[in-house]
């Protein structure tokens, strides 16, 4: 039953894209307005999802690698809803959706829906480590994004090829502003995360705590370089295509070991 | 009732041609004059037209004559270019105008204003009745939609807009913007000033005389800048525009390189005018800087008026679907337009309810 919120949550990011794919086709776009509305009902029904798995589980849902992937594709558009209006980039809904719709039509697709063996025991830390960082993701994930908007935006300034979307973007310095909040607040949850990663009391594969710490040195060097000028906002906003992707590797195993190590 | 446009316009005439007849007679005159029992004259630097709506014909001559300024045989030699729309055509050819479709510069919004102006007197005068009262608002309503669901007044269509426009994408709000001007001809002091209005505060001139400098750097509200001093000023500024008369580049990626690290987490705009160029094309290879020279900024203009135009046909659809609802309340004999006030203000309210 759950699995149906979900269907209908990717049918609502699916509209999202297909309206900006058919706009920009007629050389219109208006960004303000439907893909905010469909963003807003897609994100809906992933929470109905989520409350609904997480009452089943009596947890928070994020037991295997389908539930984890879910709820990076949650908090990426939590972060949509919360960074968008304010930052007026709903533009990102153009490019966020697409993000979500991949995510969960392959957490829907792939076999990886398994219930875990046995009751979880509950541990408040090892539920709020994992949740805290899995938000820190959604927070990367659209500084990612924002990345990829501010590459789009810079190569068709430099190149003097102006297509439809460059009227759509946000100027340049905006999106380096976003790119950079959205980056202290990856980094803070990242923090906090992996901070209440040393309390839950279970041993944790090494390999993993040295991954995580990598991926934190990475945000930090992003964000040090930023504010020391090693890099122009160009490399900045490729940094973060990396460090994300950097990110997802590392959530990936994390996921990938705990399933199979699982006794 | 019979609705009907006589008018002349850019299409047909010169700017010659055009002032006899412009700006010279009021809306509730030319209704006394010329026998309409509604009317409303339109004019602005690119038309002059009558708007009316009468029981019998009114002949496009007698209209031309109450417009004109003087009775000269000169003037009278321009009423053959009066061209002159009826019923549907009529309808079609205010929603086109109304719209910028009609327009020189295709999809310019001014005209918009003009009409709303011109339909304002007309009511306050009492020279517009229900008939041109239905006409307007629905022009209005036009306009607003053709705006909203086409790109027809999409990007800048002319050098300095264009240059205001990509410094806007650039950096957002101008107003924390500095701006130097290097070498202050015609062009750069007008794009300035373009600049100035959108909100930059501070403005440098430099110029080779420093008497010209000082005279540019008053006329648009910023300082002068010694010419020995452009280089270091580079820096600190976020938009550089130059147009000297200089025969090589002045200013070079070895030149600039240096000057950027300070700066490297903000963007440099070039507005490079001057021909020969002032700026050396490698330097819009270096982190951040993005130069646009003259022949670039036409260019994007140049593609801004054909996606204009490309949207032309997705605007006469609109129109068209218009004039046809328009056409069948006009054979229904106005039934809706008498239950709603004869004259209401033009105000965005008004607008809005007309819309409901």
């Amino acid at each position: 039953m759950d699995r149906y919120l979900l269907i209908v949550s990717t049918v609502c990011f699916l509209v999202a894209i297909a309206h900006t794919i058919l706009e920009m086709r007629g050389g219109i776009f208006r960004p303000m307005q439907f893909n905010f509305f469909a963003v807003g009902l897609g994100f809906i029904f992933q929470t109905a999802f989520l409350s609904i798995r997480g009452h089943a589980l009596g947890r928070c849902p994020i037991t295997n690698l389908f539930e984890v992937i879910v709820f990076v594709a949650w908090s990426v558009a939590l972060f949509y809803m919360v960074v968008g209006p304010a930052y007026r980039l709903s533009l990102m809904g153009a490019f966020t959706a697409p993000l979500v719709v991949l995510l969960q039509l392959f957490a829907l697709w792939a076999p990886i829906d398994k219930a875990h063996p046995g009751r979880l025991p509950a541990n408040s830390w090892l539920e709020f480590h994992a949740s805290i960082s899995l938000i820190a993701y959604g927070a990367f994930a659209l500084a990612c994004i924002a990345g990829v908007m501010y590459l789009v935006q810079e190569r068709q300034l430099k190149t003097h090829q102006l297509h439809s979307i460059f009227y759509h973007l946000p100027p340049l310095t905006d999106l380096f502003a976003a790119i950079t909040r959205l980056l202290w607040w990856g980094f803070t949850l990242y923090t906090f995360g992996l901070i209440s990663g040393f309390f839950v009391g279970e041993p944790l594969p090494w390999i993993q705590i040295m991954c995580a710490i990598g991926v934190w040195l990475l945000y930090g060097l992003i964000l040090q370089g930023r504010y020391l000028r090693w890099f122009a906002p160009k490399r900045v906003a490729a940094l973060c295509i990396i460090g994300f992707s950097a990110a997802l590797t590392l959530l990936w195993g994390i996921t990938f070991t705990a399933q199979t190590h699982t006794p | 009732m019979n609705l009907f446009c006589v008018g002349l316009s850019h299409h047909n005439t010169d700017v010659e041609a055009r002032e006899c007849f412009a700006g010279h007679v009021e809306s509730d005159r030319a209704l006394r004059n010329c026998g309409c029992n509604e009317a409303l004259v339109l004019s602005t630097c690119n038309r002059v037209e009558v708007y009316a709506a009468a029981e019998n014909m009114v002949p496009t001559e007698q209209i031309a004559r109450c417009l004109a300024r003087t009775d000269t045989i000169e003037v009278n030699g321009h009423f053959e270019a009066f061209y002159r729309y009826e019923a549907g055509d009529c309808v079609r050819h205010l929603f086109r105008v109304a719209s910028g479709l009609d327009s020189m510069v295709v999809g310019e919004t001014e005209i918009l204003g003009q009409t709303k102006k011109a339909y304002e007197a007309a009511r306050t005068a009492g020279a517009a009745g229900r008939h041109l009262h239905r006409l307007f608002q629905r022009a209005f309503r036009v306009a607003k939609q053709v705006r909203t669901h086409t790109e027809i007044t999409r990007g800048a269509v002319s050098v300095g807009s264009v240059a205001v426009d990509l410094a806007q994408r650039i950096f957002g709000d101008l107003r924390n913007c500095s701006v130097l001007v290097l070498g202050a001809g015609e062009t750069s002091e007008r794009t300035a000033r373009a600049l100035v209005s959108r909100g930059v505060a501070d403005l440098r001139v430099s110029n080779r005389s420093p008497e010209r400098a000082e005279t540019v750097a008053l006329s648009v509200n910023g300082r002068a800048v010694a010419f020995d001093q452009w280089l270091e000023q580079c820096g600190e500024v976020d938009i550089l525009i130059t147009s000297t008369s200089s025969d090589v580049p002045l200013l070079s990626q070895e030149k600039l390189a240096p000057l950027l690290r300070q700066r490297i987490d903000r963007p440099l705009f070039i507005i490079d005018i001057a021909v020969p160029r002032d700026v050396a094309s490698d330097v819009n290879a270096l982190d951040g800087v993005y130069l646009y020279d003259i022949d670039s900024l036409q260019s994007i203009a140049e593609q801004s008026l054909a996606t204009r135009r490309e949207q032309i046909a997705v605007a006469e659809e609109i129109i068209s679907q218009h004039v046809a609802e328009f056409d069948q309340m006009i054979a229904n004999g106005l039934n809706r337009a008498e239950r709603t006030p004869e004259h209401p203000p033009i105000g965005e309210n008004s607008l809005r309810a007309s819309e409901l």
